[in-house]
């Protein structure tokens, strides 16, 4: 059976974590066909090959450059039945995640979500899903026939296992109901390095005392190669853009490096970043809960640490 | 206009997670059930809509009668009346399938962009896929203008603004409204609005959740001092190994 893997792009670039989506149906061992919808760049397309995928569907219409969340489930579901596929796995993200459930009721297909490693099949279908924000895992049994797999990032190593991939058009029918919700504008930091996506997160809590004093952060985010986060409060005052705030109501990160700086180290903020690989604290207070959580921890200064730490980085390259 | 507010009752989010009968079952001990805090938000926005606009605000939950404090609270919000399917919900699907039986007739239709105990995030876009209605998720901002509906969207990195109209199913997040409590009178008034108890739908169940598992435990902490900031560069290159 065939496994189709929808892979979204940013930037023009198909994105990392669809790309692990392609690694991780590859891993699964049966033909994997690639779509990506809108308009994308051929080069990116047959890249898609090295990952695993032996063909990539191009769906180009203008009016899915932009992610209408329906629409898109209705033009996977279609390639799917053209595909004989019976499998469907792709990124969980802000589109990914509402569209594989419209395309689970459309196929009427078991659905996991956040799922973090590949599944067993040595009795039924089941996969490793991640729950109560990252503190928790369970086991789901997958029991229809049809199958709708959202990864987290981190779900496969990504590895190169092939060539380039050969691209064919795809032709959806969509109708006006399809595109039932309009976007009329979309206000992206471009260039930067995205949150959910990034390896390496320097975050900021009330502890920095105002946003004047991000640029220290920001100098060790660009020194890293980092995003920049941030905490609740931090984000509900307005300090930092929304789209920055981390923990159980806010974007989830699952880091190789995550470095909390001026943050406490709140329940609700740890849930947002238990995932990450290596955790540092800078904190002043040394009883701050958010030691606890971590690998490596600081004592001291933001406003003197984190310098010296940006310098430190600097003179070890 | 009709708005119907779908919650979930889940554990409070400072919650001990644990599982009991050889990892099959969450463990309740000690937890106390909030309204989801994304649910809140969806419930927030409804009320501050009704002050506006002249609306009737419905709850619904699926859940045994265990929830039913929950529910009350969502009344001592603002809601003015209340469902409860009676069923445990066991998967996305056959929450979204409950809701579905139910929402028909209502102009908006909101919730939490997800639960917070299995983070799924997909019930308000299996509902908008049943009744053949949009569906947007995660909504940070909701205004009515006649029967349009202007949102914006969280995107990775940024925000989408978007136009719809009614009627409409909306997952919520922050900053779409500020969380309410319950005042006195909102309190002493919930107790006696309707809260009507209605049986399931049946559904073949897609999905079965068999087991559950606790992360491994963290290791110890390693401190280093502050005047040694070059000690933590060493460790992270040659011990974490992710410089
Ligand atoms: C339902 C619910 C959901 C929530 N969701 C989230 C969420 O998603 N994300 C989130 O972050 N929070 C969330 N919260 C809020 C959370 O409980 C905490 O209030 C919040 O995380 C605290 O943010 P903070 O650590 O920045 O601030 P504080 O708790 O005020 O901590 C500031 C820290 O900075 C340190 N500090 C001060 N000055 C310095 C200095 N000069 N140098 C170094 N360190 C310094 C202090 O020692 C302290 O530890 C939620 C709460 C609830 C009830």
């Amino acid at each position: 059976m065939a496994i189709l893997v929808f892979v979204e792009s940013a930037d023009g670039k198909i994105k990392k974590t669809s790309l692990e989506a392609v690694a991780y149906a590859h891993a699964m061992g049966d033909k994997v066909t690639a779509i990506a919808l809108g308009t994308i760049d051929k080069a990116e397309l047959t890249a898609v090959g090295k990952y695993g995928a032996s063909k990539v569907l191009t769906v180009s219409d203008e009016r899915l450059n932009q992610g209408v969340i329906r629409a898109y489930a209705a033009v996977l579901a279609q390639a799917i039945q053209a595909e004989s596929a019976d499998t469907l796995v792709l990124a969980n993200s802000s589109l990914g995640t509402p569209v594989a459930a419209s395309v689970a009721v459309k196929i009427g297909a078991s659905l996991a979500s956040n799922v973090v490693g590949l599944p067993d099949t040595s009795s039924g279908f089941v996969v490793k899903q991640s729950i109560y924000t990252g503190k928790a895992f369970a086991m789901v049994e997958m029991k229809n026939q049809k199958k709708v797999i959202g990864i987290k990032k981190n779900a496969v190593e990504l590895k190169e296992v092939g060539g380039d991939a050969t691209v064919s058009d795809f032709t959806a029918n969509l109708t006006d109901a399809d595109f039932g919700t309009k976007i009329t504008a979309t206000e992206k930091a471009t260039g930067d390095i995205l949150l959910p996506e990034a390896e390496i997160v320097v975050s900021g809590g009330r502890g920095m005392k105002g946003p004047e004093h991000w640029g220290i952060l920001e100098d060790l985010a660009k020194t890293l190669g980092a995003a920049t986060g941030c905490s609740k409060p931090v984000s509900d005052i307005g300090w930092r853009p929304h789209h920055e705030h981390v923990g159980q109501t806010g974007v989830k990160v699952a880091p190789q490096l995550y470095i909390a700086v001026g943050i406490s180290g709140a329940i609700q903020h740890l849930a947002g970043v238990n995932s990450s690989k290596y955790i540092v604290v800078i904190n002043k207070d040394p009883e701050a809960p958010f030691f606890k959580a971590a690998d490596y921890g600081i004592v001291g200064d933001a406003f003197t640490v984190v310098p010296k730490l940006t310098d430190a980085i600097k003179a070890s390259k | 206009m009709k708005i119907l507010v779908c919650i979930s009752h889940v554990p409070d989010t400072t919650s001990k997670i644990n599982f009991v009968e050889n990892n099959t079952k969450f463990d309740t001990a000690g937890v106390q059930f909030i309204i989801g805090p994304y649910d809140d938000y969806a419930l927030a926005r409804a009320i501050e809509l009704k002050e506006t606009l002249s609306a009737t605000v419905t709850v619904l939950n699926v859940g045994l009668a265990e929830t039913e404090p929950t529910i009350r609270k969502a009344l001592a919000i603002g809601a003015d009346d209340a469902i409860r399917v009676n069923a445990v919900p066991t998967d996305s699907f056959f929450v979204a399938t409950q809701i579905a039986e139910h929402a028909k007739g209502y102009d908006l239709i909101l919730m939490g962009r997800e639960s917070i105990d299995y983070n799924s995030g997909v019930v308000h876009s299996m509902v908008g896929e049943l009744l053949g209605l949009p569906s947007v998720s995660p909504v940070m901002k909701l205004d009515l203008e006649g029967t349009t509906v202007k949102m914006q969207r969280e995107i990775e990195g940024g925000k989408e603004s978007l136009e719809a109209t009614l009627p409409l199913i909306a997952g919520c997040q922050e900053p779409i409204a500020e969380w309410k409590i319950p005042n006195m009178r909102g309190i002493m008034s919930a107790r006696t609005k309707p809260l009507t108890v209605v049986d399931p739908k049946a559904v073949d169940a897609p999905v079965n959740f068999q087991k559950y598992e606790l992360p491994p435990p963290k290791g110890a902490v390693k401190m280093i001092s502050e005047d040694n900031v070059a000690e933590l560069v060493t460790l992270l290159k040659n011990e974490a190994k992710v410089l």
